[in-house]
């Protein structure tokens, strides 16, 4: 069998967002008052989950083309557009911080019971078809500062990928480390049981 | 009140391990990672078809949606997982709470108010970055993308400003 076996299909589907759901939900990522609270430097769980996760997944995926089961090339890689996003990102981190949600935490709030979890659903509806509204005078900046097709920080800075590996591991140690400290001077991390007790 | 102390969340560490090793079973499976803001953007697309079909036909950004059942995608299926996965452990966990969580000065309707704007904002930021959080942030980052890593500075940086100019929502 090769490998990736591309099945896009309804079962591969539900099947990983099954899995992605129950775990974001376990981590507390349902709960926006956890989630917020990373940029209060209160909890550091969003930066914590996210950098474990990204390295977990990036040293399998090397470690797949080390033993030539999956090539690099042979999953996909977004090409950047500099500008758009950025800027996107950007958006993002605000809607994030005002509403308390990104895209996939607020699938799981909703679904863990919390209603303004389903508004931030329908704004990120409006906020789509405003941007399809305005399409016409975005394009170029939607299209500017096109990197080169599929590249990595290992081709922008030519150093192989487990150079970027060992990087990113140091950053997250780092940020662990840090995140850890300042919690205990914030006063977090945010239990389960804070959020229970303060949405009643 | 609630009915039963819930469930601890799982450690950061734990939670990431697992993340990662769903987003690796991903890969490997479909050939791609994890996404979710793709979903809003169809929904989005058909909802716009149906309530003006005339104008949203003609746009060049869901024109081309709209084309086929703009919901026949694999990020809709996966998103409905994302559903069950979420009730099957806030549910297991004794987690689910029924209600609005918001900072505890902050009013039901004005936390509402934010949620909504915080959502135009997310959705419009997703459409022109081409992904959001999970399908730049951590699927890309997976790949060490660039792309990735330039959108989770952005997020990162304006998270900390934002955060810091609406602080009142949340404290």
């Amino acid at each position: 069998m090769s490998l990736p076996v591309y099945d896009s299909g309804a079962a591969a589907g539900l099947l990983s967002g099954l899995l992605f759901g129950y775990v974001l939900e376990s981590a507390g990522f349902g709960s926006p008052r956890k989630l917020t609270a990373q940029f209060r430097l209160q909890d550091w769980s969003v930066f914590k989950v996210m950098f474990t996760a990204v390295i977990v997944a990036a040293a399998g995926l090397w470690l797949l083309d080390v033993i030539g089961a999956v090539g690099g090339g042979e999953v996909y890689v977004p090409t950047t557009f500099f500008w758009a996003m950025g800027l996107g990102g950007i958006l993002i981190g605000a809607g994030f911080a005002l509403g308390g949600y990104c895209p996939g935490t607020s699938t799981v709030g909703f679904f863990s019971g919390r209603f303004d979890g389903l508004v931030f659903m329908v704004g990120m509806l409006v906020g789509s078809a405003l941007f399809a509204a305005l399409y016409g005078p975005l394009e170029g900046l939607y299209t500017a500062a096109r990197g080169p097709q599929a590249q990595t920080l290992g081709a922008l800075f030519g150093v192989p990928a487990w150079v970027v590996l060992v990087v990113l591991i140091v950053i997250a140690i780092g940020g662990f480390r840090l995140g850890t400290h300042l919690e205990r001077r914030f006063g977090g991390p945010v239990t389960a049981d804070d959020v229970a007790g303060g949405s009643e | 009140m609630q009915n039963a102390s819930p469930r601890p969340f799982w450690p950061p560490l734990v939670a990431g391990v697992a993340l990662g090793l769903v987003l690796l079973v991903t890969f490997v499976i479909t050939g791609h990672g994890l996404g979710a803001s793709g979903f809003f953007a169809r929904l989005s697309a058909a909802v716009s078809g149906w309530a003006a079909p005339g104008w949203a036909e003609a746009n060049a950004y869901f024109g081309p949606y709209l084309r086929t059942n703009p919901l026949a995608a694999w990020i809709t299926w996966e998103v409905v997982g994302m559903a069950v996965g979420a009730l099957a452990a806030s549910l297991s966990a004794g987690r689910f709470r029924a209600g609005v969580e918001g900072g505890p000065g902050t009013g039901t309707g004005a936390r509402l108010l934010y949620a909504l704007l915080g959502g135009v904002l997310t959705g419009f930021g997703a459409r022109l970055a081409r992904g959001c959080t999970s399908g730049l942030g951590l699927s890309g980052g997976a790949t060490l993308a660039t792309a990735g890593f330039v959108f989770l500075i952005g997020f990162f940086v304006a998270g900390f400003v934002v955060s810091y100019l609406v602080r009142r929502v949340w404290q």
